[in-house]
């Protein structure tokens, strides 16, 4: 009995890490072998050795660009906490209805492709577009505001573009808040402002850092909505390195910089898994 | 004692549905006061006005005399407990019992004495910097509670604080409960859905169904005396009797159930020869005796046979089959003799022993 079972447990067992072995397969040969290649390139091309990250600290293109990144990245996360949490802290006080409805917007806008939603923006910014006709025809405005092709309008096509990766793990983070807590606060004498600046926001703080987190990851790499809504003039790390791919040809460069994204995601990512193990302990 | 909160036709309608019927209730201050019911018979939505959470459809809610319906929860400066505790996670227990002192701006070196003797009087000086996730289920009880009485509230809500609790804990609370209750001297109002917590810790007892108040008084006198069917029934065991008064006079009325003919205490009802009543009738004043030794003299008698016997340790509870099929309830001291099911019984109790009852039917 007890030896044909320890068999099939076996047998169960070998089809288990079989079964395993496949997507293991594919990730190595598809993601990870690249990802050491760009690693093996930034230290090898031109030449060998320290030459493309000595870069980062004498070129002031590459450093620019860093930090264009760094400060797009910042404000967009901002923008995207403040207002994503505005919405998730409406979604939980609304009722099923409206919420049903609030959270088929926020999901549907994941539809729509980042190039279109960028040229979308495109029209609606540019100087001859709705809103500086809007504001001109008013009269609230004499000549047109630049809106677009520079770092203004990047923030906001990414700050909308990053809005329900900040909202939807904010609303999960926030609905998990026991909701007998504000009340509480209020019976034992808080005003609604303080039951909410001392009970309510330090307890969404986990949700606000991850949200954060994630927020600030997606935007340090974006590619399309920089590269049209910047104009040129505004360049993040990533249409850096497609130029420098694609135009300039200074691949080892360009795999530095990837390199060195890569290396910052993974920190954040590591920074993150700090804070989820905090939520969890505390909504228990 | 003078009176402390007045809920004068105090209701709550959502829709067509009706929590709360138009409600009047006088509670007294420095008084326990229980409100006991089963689930959505109004008990909470009672406290939860009395709170602010909840605002009535009607009526007003008088503190000392000054109507204080529309005044948010805040500004009410009652304590609440609350069923699950409430405990705020990201504070301390020491934070967690400054958190209405902070709210009413005393901090720091002012509030600390207030903080340490609320700390003091719930036993948990040594509990101080834990947080409530780390605390037991009775800690984190402790905990509601000092939070709630720190600032010396002159009312003190309490929703089934003790619901989460395990028996033994529940018995050492209600002990707890009211030596705090006369230690501090606030008004305790306090809801719950067990009759043994109201019937131990209570001065008074309100008794609720359907959203309507059934009956009010102290512990005693809502057992020996319930008014209506269902207190009589919710509140401990009872058989009822139920059958046609044959007579009445000098605070007795007589009863013809099927079978046997007994005597009730009128209970304050006006009856009348010929309708239909109901008598209440607690399975402990029921004596059983052999047949053979029975006396005749018992005015209210009625044979039958031991069916289920039930041992419960200090007591045993025996059901009496009657010959109509019908069936009485009986507790009677353990050890005092044995019995054995089908054998022959009579049952007797005192003419005052049932408690005539106003029907459920008749009351709704």
């Amino acid at each position: 009995m007890s030896t044909a079972a320890a068999t099939s447990t076996g047998g169960s067992e070998r089809l288990y890490w079989l079964m395993l072995l496949a997507p293991c397969v594919f990730l190595a040969v598809f993601y990870l072998v690249p990802v050491l290649n760009v690693l093996v390139l930034s230290f090898t091309v031109p030449k060998p050795g320290l030459a493309n990250y000595a870069e980062l600290a004498s070129n002031g293109a590459v450093q620019r660009v860093l930090w264009t990144t760094l400060r797009i990245g910042a404000i967009t996360t901002v923008l995207a906490l403040g207002i994503g949490y505005v919405v998730a802290y409406a979604l939980l006080q609304c009722g099923p209805r409206e919420r049903q409805i609030l959270l088929g917007i926020v999901v549907a806008s994941f539809w729509i492709s980042a190039l279109i939603r960028a040229f979308a923006w495109v029209a609606l910014l540019q100087s001859k577009g709705l809103v500086n006709s809007i504001l001109i025809s008013t009269g609230m405005i004499d000549t047109p505001l630049s809106l677009v092709r520079n770092e203004l309008g990047v923030i906001i096509g990414m700050t909308h573009y990053m809005l329900p990766y900040a909202i939807l793990p904010l609303y999960t983070s926030l609905r998990g808040i026991d909701d007998r807590l504000v009340p509480a606060a209020r019976a034992l004498g808080a005003t609604p402002g303080q039951a909410f600046r001392w009970v309510f926001l330090p307890l969404s703080l986990p949700g606000l850092i991850g949200a954060g987190v994630i927020v600030m990851i997606f935007s340090l790499g974006f590619y399309i909505t920089p590269a049209i809504l910047g104009g040129g003039r505004t360049i993040m790390v990533a249409e850096f390195i497609s130029v420098q791919i694609s135009e300039t040809l200074r691949w080892g460069l360009a795999a530095m910089l990837a390199t060195v994204l890569l290396a910052a995601v993974l920190l954040l990512v590591m920074w993150l898994s700090r804070f989820m193990d905090v939520e969890q302990a505390l909504r228990k | 004692m003078k009176d402390s909160l007045v809920l004068d036709k105090v209701e709550k309608r959502y829709g067509d549905f009706i929590a709360l019927e138009p409600t009047d209730l006088t509670i007294k201050a420095g008084e326990f006061i229980t409100l006991l019911g089963p689930s959505g018979s109004g008990k909470t939505t009672i406290l939860m006005s009395i709170a602010g959470f909840v605002s009535p459809s009607g009526g007003r809610l008088l503190l000392d005399g000054r109507d204080v319906t529309a005044l948010s929860p805040e500004r009410r400066n009652f304590g609440v407990v609350f069923q699950g505790y409430a405990l705020f996670p990201h504070l301390s227990v020491y934070d967690n019992v400054a958190f209405p002192l902070r709210a009413r701006g005393i901090t720091g070196d002012a509030a600390r004495p207030k903080i340490l003797a609320a700390l003091a009087m719930a036993k948990l000086q040594a509990f101080a910097h834990r947080y409530p996730r780390q605390l037991s289920g009775g800690q984190q009880q402790r905990v509601a509670l000092a939070r709630s009485l720190v600032f010396a509230p002159e009312l003190l809500l309490l929703d089934e604080p003790l619901s989460a609790l395990d028996k033994a804990l529940r018995k050492e609370f209600q002990t707890e409960f009211r030596s705090i209750h006369r230690e501090v001297g606030s008004t305790f109002i306090y809801v719950t859905h067990d009759q043994e917590e109201a019937l131990t810790m209570s001065d008074r007892i309100v008794i609720l169904d359907h959203g309507r108040i059934l009956q009010i008084a102290p512990p005693a006198e809502l057992y020996e005396k319930p008014a209506t069917e269902f207190v009589a029934g919710f509140l401990g065991k009872s058989n009822f009797l139920r059958g046609k008064i044959s007579a009445t006079g000098g605070g007795q009325v007589e009863i013809e159930v099927p079978g046997f003919v007994t005597s009730a205490d009128a209970n304050g009802i006006a009856a009348q020869a010929g309708q239909a009543a109901v008598a209440a009738l607690r399975p402990e004043k029921i004596r059983l005796t052999p047949p053979a030794v029975a006396t005749t003299a018992a005015p209210c008698r009625v044979g039958g046979h031991v069916g289920d016997i039930t041992y419960l340790g200090s007591s045993i509870e025996v059901e009496i089959r009657l010959a109509g099929g019908e069936t009485l309830l009986a507790t009677v001291p353990a050890g005092q003799r044995g019995f054995t099911a089908g054998e022959a019984i009579v049952a007797s109790w005192a003419p005052d022993a049932a408690i005539l009852v106003r029907g459920d039917e008749a009351s709704s």
